[in-house]
């Protein structure tokens, strides 16, 4: 086989029906799979067991995966155990935590935004237990998902228990809003379109987007097999190089509507058209609420920190869910593939971070990092309660 | 074994059910996959929730047994126990089976077994009763294709079913598809 060869030229990626979606879906009808000689079949997958089971057993080559589900497979604590690896993030943000328009109006917000809602959320949850009404239930999307973290986080740093003071259950983004409307649960945390779909159902209200929570919170990546990604390298670099491509693309706020339409009328995600072309227009700046969106490409967003691996370790180990002796920085490498984004990158013309790490919640703002082709803008990464995960994973800073 | 069963299609939760009790196995609960599977699990107590694989409460049923705290029992994917080609074999036959850690896995294997088959079978009839479908409409079609061709051309039957079999192979397209777009064509003018 000749060094430019595709292993494989004909594959099938699934995906779940949500905006983030877009990066597959824009790849496939726009041209950018075809570009780098890749026939793709898109399929859409009901849940993320069944995306996980499907590339475990090869019946998907690959597929959009919640950030931290390659991580739970290598560590074996996912129920199937078959080691996953990732070169891509495909966005950062785009979830939201909404609550019941009953809670909506016990909670009593001033503004939309994580301190005053939790505060206020911790006061209502005492008087609860004062009068003995029944926990409150928040849902999110699976055990290993950035939702999963970031809700826990925020209830954490704003002095809830997830495990004690409140109901934490996982329900599938498509059945949320209806979840919220019959009353069987309080809240959640889920990805867009569906936090502005509880309220253009008028059952729900957005009342922190997690943004503000960690800006710039790495989202869904691509991820693959560790054996499939062994047995295809020139396809797995050709993939990714598409991804980007489309990624790129994607993020160009003149493109953004007609990203929104091709989605629409790809029929992946049965949500109202209008919600889905929200979720995708860029906010205006100035919007505290909404803050930066979804970002599918700008500050190095498809690149695979291996500092984002290392934090999502951390908070399995600090939730339980894995051994505290594991080391998160071996996990991490194992399964965050920053090289192979390089090279793919490049295919495409894009410059990449030369370092594998940097640390999360430093920058507030806008900073920039240094490349030999000059500079790389780079988005805030900060934490709403002040913290800084140093390159090992863990607060550099105590809060 | 006490097994419960998720899946919204009847025909075949019948089947597997009666695999099952053959077996000599319980089905302890019947659910459709939008039912309360949490609820279910705690109140049945099921060793195995076999589980249409595209259901999409799956991921419910996954948070089972990743907190533990107050839930029933920490529910496990059977791959774990079983081996690779059994994973594989049951993805494809379109079921998911969650199971209690600890279970005896030679007891596991035959239910899994079973449903496999039941599965496959159904898979079987159901391509079949398509092919059916298909095969009788085409016939009607291909019908309605040759007597348009006999009417315009002035031509005899076995010369229309020629020249349409001609264009289908010309198109590489099945004889049935060629009949309807010639028919959807001639509509046009």
């Amino acid at each position: 086989m000749s060094a430019n060869v595709l292993e494989k030229d004909e594959l099938r990626l699934g995906v779940i029906p949500l905006v983030d979606a877009a990066p597959l879906i824009v790849a496939r009808d726009r041209g950018f799979f075809a570009k780098q000689g890749l026939e793709v079949e898109v399929s859409v997958e009901a849940s993320w067991a069944s995306v996980r089971d499907k590339v475990a057993t090869g019946l998907l080559d690959g597929a959009q995966m919640l950030a931290p589900m390659p991580l739970a497979a290598t560590l074996g604590i996912d129920g199937i155990g078959v080691p996953m690896v990732t070169a891509m993030t495909l966005n950062l943000n785009g979830n939201s935590i909404a609550v019941s328009e009953s809670l909506y109006r016990e909670l009593q917000l001033r503004e939309r935004e994580p301190l005053s809602a939790g505060r206020a959320l911790k006061g209502l949850l005492l008087r609860d237990r004062i009068i003995g009404r029944r926990q409150r239930a928040f849902a999110h999307v699976f055990p290993f998902s950035t939702h999963h973290y970031v809700l826990r986080y925020w209830l954490a740093a704003c002095g809830i228990d997830p495990d004690r003071d409140v109901r934490l259950e996982v329900i599938p983004p498509p059945l949320m809003v209806q979840h919220l409307s019959d009353g069987r649960i309080d809240g959640f945390c889920v990805g867009a379109p569906w936090g502005a779909a509880a309220e253009a159902a008028g059952v729900g209200y957005r009342v922190v987007n997690t943004f503000q929570i960690w800006n710039n919170a790495p989202e869904k990546v691509l991820g693959v097999t560790r054996a499939w990604a062994a047995a295809h390298p020139r396809t797995h670099r050709a993939l990714i190089a598409a991804l980007i491509d489309a990624c790129r693309w994607l993020d160009m706020p003149g493109n953004r509507a007609e990203g929104a339409q091709i989605l629409i009328d790809s029929g992946a995600v049965d949500a109202p058209p209008a919600t889905i072309r929200t979720a995708l227009e860029v906010p205006s700046a100035g919007d505290s609420f909404f803050g930066t969106g979804l970002v599918f490409h700008r500050h190095a967003a498809n690149f695979p920190w291996l500092s984002h691996a290392m934090w999502f370790v951390e908070q399995m180990r600090r939730w339980g869910q894995i051994d505290t002796a594991i080391d998160a920085a071996d996990i991490a490498a194992q399964v965050y593939r920053p090289q192979v984004c390089r090279e793919a990158a490049a295919m495409v013309g894009v410059p990449c971070p030369q370092t594998d790490h940097k640390s999360e919640g430093m920058h507030a703002g806008i900073w920039a990092l240094r490349l030999p082709s000059g500079l790389l803008t780079m988005g805030p990464d900060a934490f709403f309660d002040g913290a800084v995960y140093g390159t090992d994973g863990v607060p550099a800073e105590v809060s | 074994m006490r097994v419960m069963l998720v899946d919204d299609d009847q025909h075949r939760v019948v089947l597997l059910r009666q695999a099952l009790i053959d077996g000599g196995n319980a089905v302890v609960a019947q659910l459709t996959t939008s039912d309360d599977l949490l609820t279910a699990v705690a109140h049945h107590q099921p060793d195995v929730v076999l589980i249409d694989v595209d259901a999409p409460t799956r991921d419910t049923l996954e948070s089972l047994g990743q907190i533990a705290r107050d839930r029933p029992r920490p529910i496990v994917l059977f791959a774990k126990h079983g081996d690779a080609e059994t994973a594989r074999r049951a993805m494809r036959a379109g079921i998911s089976a969650y199971v209690v850690d600890g279970m005896p896995e030679s007891r596991l294997k035959s239910v899994i077994d079973v449903a496999i088959a039941r599965f496959d079978e159904h898979q079987a009839l159901r391509r079949e009763l398509e092919e059916t479908k298909m095969r009788l409409a085409d016939r009607r079609d291909v019908d309605r294709a040759k007597g348009m061709l006999m009417q315009r051309r002035k031509i005899t039957e076995s010369e229309a079913y020629e020249q349409l079999r001609k264009m289908a192979m010309d198109r590489n397209l099945r004889i049935g598809d060629a009949a309807r777009s010639l028919l959807a064509a001639a509509e046009l003018l």
